[in-house]
């Protein structure tokens, strides 16, 4: 793969080579930064989606390492190395197996940095893929992003494209604190526009992809697509949609959703995530609690069934979701 | 005695002061916490004070550790000043953690005290990470990482004790094994007779040894911290070794047989490591005046826990991430 300083570097890369790309930049820039994880060196195939392939010929395996099936020493080998100056990007390989790995985030990297009152911190960042539609069915699809969201301490990113894809992942792999920088598998090779090898997107900053002035909706992730669909078609109904990418997740940025809300009045907050005690709630009760006698109607939400996600493809589908249900949300409030 | 040789005199003097120091701490803590000048949940050290007195007196300053909620023993061993570990104790300002952390999460990366957790065994993979860090820069340093025999029955032991073995970590993982895990003996939970069996069983350099004997645990740990710098890889010491109270303060200790107690009792290193040093020709004067010393540096940071402020409330928004979160 090239890296962004290469000078025929193309016009357009896919999100798995935004992410390569992001750590090549930030390695080249920093000694200290460190990559562990399952078979994430080229002898071990470069990540079993080659997120991480040709990292380890150009800077070697002591700086690219492919470790034990052991999520919580890989964790714990991150925040302790973490501790003392590194900048480890550790691979968990699937969201569904950070739940293994929990004690080491939460109890952890998120609180280190509080409980020694500030005489340690824990700049490591922890990628990690997931998505439903695969056809992987309950233990490999997961969104859990509310659950570390929960938690003070952590930051949580998920970037909708290529270019924010590298300028966010370089950006969290040189924060001072612990994040979680979630990238979506069936997204791995949708292609957008190639960033400047320069580009960093800060985070705690959403982005607004689109301009509108009837309604907002709030996402991030691959609901970022899906309301783009969706805005496009209702603007033939002369009904005007507002995207908001929140591209960080925790710490939202407040002041970007809440004037994008104060100008159209009315919002819908869209995640792939089970919708039930998800994102969505949270910012929707932002929203109510700060604009509530502005409001069309109350902020709507859309995410996916109340249950594990399924295997079979009609019902996957049928429990994830969709375009349809952006649309139904917006026409409720609309009226 | 076993047939180890016995340490010189200067080492054993470093390990008695150190030992002494952890000893009357730990009385004076329950003293005042049962008098009620302090209210904090604490984990009585009594017993173990050999273990960590001559495990940290064969690292150096720069040595990294890693330690449990039970761990005021291998603190005040690894150096952290006893003033500010008691503001810390007390929840004070003054204290290493500006009341943050507490007794459980002592964190001091002076003295190379990196992480103190509450989580039973999750030391052991962080303290990967940070011999982890020691190999890549090739500072020649070492990390200590204490926990109990019940830690063994976790998940993150034998992760982290796998992955130690396989990197060839600079680590030594200090079991200090008091035969219970709050109210469960070893027996009861833990499936092999023995700790090192399990690191034998992980291909792991692994030693079993009396760690209530000074220089039968300071041997042992001085041969772990030269492996360990010479990059030969990590070493599990199973230290054996007893707790003399409950498993915190107000825990009577009512599930240890009497008779095993009693056989405890009457094996308490601390008498014993003090005669060891009378029949190593050291006056009794030269002892006492150790022990004064030490009871003056405890008795001025407990007044000093006592007389230091709380954290102002909003103190809570500082230190979640690297700048302060809203009110
Ligand atoms: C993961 C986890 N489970 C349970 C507990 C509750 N707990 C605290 S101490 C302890 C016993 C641990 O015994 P051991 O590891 O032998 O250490 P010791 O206290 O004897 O030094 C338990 C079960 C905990 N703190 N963490």
């Amino acid at each position: 793969m090239s890296t962004p300083e290469t000078k025929d570097a193309p016009k357009e890369i896919m999100f798995a080579q935004a992410c390569n790309m992001a750590m090549a930049k930030a390695m080249a820039d920093d000694p200290k930064v460190i990559l562990l994880g399952e078979d994430i060196a080229d002898e071990q195939g470069g990540g079993v989606f080659k997120v991480t392939a040709g990292l380890s010929e150009q800077f070697g395996t002591d700086r690219v390492r492919s470790t034990p099936i052991s999520e919580q020493a890989i964790v714990g080998a991150a925040v302790g190395s973490a501790l003392v100056g590194y900048k480890p990007v550790a691979e968990i390989m699937l969201m569904n197996f950070i739940t293994v790995a929990m004690d080491q985030i939460v109890n952890h990297a998120a609180k280190l940095r509080f409980m020694s009152g500030g005489q340690t911190s824990v700049p490591l960042t922890i990628r990690t893929t997931t998505g439903a539609g695969t056809g992987l069915g309950g233990q490999h699809s997961d969104m859990l992003e509310a659950w570390l969201a929960h938690v003070p301490g952590l930051k949580v990113v998920a970037a909708s494209n290529p270019a924010d894809a590298y300028g966010l992942l370089y950006s969290s792999i040189m924060d001072p604190n612990p994040v979680i920088f979630i990238e979506n598998t069936p997204t791995y090779f949708t292609k957008g526009p190639a960033p400047a090898p320069d580009h960093v997107v800060p985070l705690g900053k959403a982005s607004v992809p689109r301009e509108g002035t009837d309604i907002s909706l709030i996402t991030y992730g691959r609901g970022v697509g899906a309301s783009h669909a969706v805005a496009e078609k209702l603007a033939g109904e002369d009904i005007s949609c507002e995207i908001v990418d929140l591209r960080t997740i925790a710490p939202f940025d407040e002041e970007t959703v809440l004037k994008s809300v104060a100008k159209t009045k009315a919002a819908v907050v869209v995640h792939e995530a089970v919708k039930n005690f998800g994102t969505g709630a949270e910012i929707s009760s932002r929203i109510h609690e700060e604009l509530f006698s502005e409001l069309k109607g109350p902020v709507g939400r859309v995410g996916s069934g109340y249950a594990p996600v399924p295997f079979s493809p009609a019902i996957e589908k049928a429990w994830m979701f969709s375009e349809e249900d952006i649309e139904r949300e917006i026409r409720k409030i609309l009226g | 005695m076993s047939d180890t040789q016995m340490a010189d005199k200067d080492v054993l003097i470093d390990i008695f002061t150190r030992a002494d120091l952890i000893m009357q701490s730990d009385i004076k803590f329950r003293k005042m916490i049962g008098a009620g000048q302090l209210q904090i949940v604490y984990y009585p050290v009594r017993g173990q004070e050999v273990v960590s007195a001559a495990m940290m007196a064969a690292v150096n300053q720069e040595d990294y550790l890693v330690t449990i909620y039970r761990g005021l023993h291998d603190q005040l061993a690894k150096g952290i000043p006893s003033k500010d570990l008691w503001a810390e104790f007390a929840g004070k300002m003054a204290g290493t953690c500006k009341g943050k952390g507490g007794p459980m999460h002592i964190t001091h990366p002076e003295t190379g005290v990196m992480v103190t957790t509450g989580i039973v065994g999750s030391g052991i993979p962080i303290a990967n990470g940070l011999a982890l860090a020691s190999q890549l820069e090739k500072d020649n340093k070492v990390t200590v990482c204490c926990f109990g025999d019940g830690a063994s029955n976790i998940g993150a032991f034998h992760e982290g004790l796998n992955m130690a073995q396989v990197w060839k970590l600079p680590v030594i993982f200090l079991c200090q094994n008091n035969l219970y895990s709050e109210h469960t003996p070893m027996a009861f939970a833990t499936s092999s007779e023995t700790i090192k069996q399990r690191g034998d069983g992980l291909g792991m350099r692994s030693v079993r040894v009396n760690g209530n004997d000074a220089s039968e645990m300071y041997a042992a740990a001085k041969e772990a911290v030269e492996y360990a710098r010479a990059g030969n890889g990590p070493t599990l010491i199973e230290a054996m070794t007893f707790r003399f109270h409950g498993h915190l303060l107000g825990d009577t200790g009512h599930y240890i047989p009497e008779a095993e107690m009693e056989q405890a009792l009457k094996d308490d290193p601390m008498p014993i490591l003090r005669q060891q040093l009378l029949d190593m020709q050291i006056s009794e004067a030269d002892i006492a005046a150790i022990e004064a010393k030490n009871k003056e540096i405890i008795d001025e940071a407990a007044q000093y826990a006592l007389d230091a402020p709380y954290p102002p409330g909003d103190e809570y928004r500082i230190d979640v991430l690297d700048v302060e979160i809203a009110a």
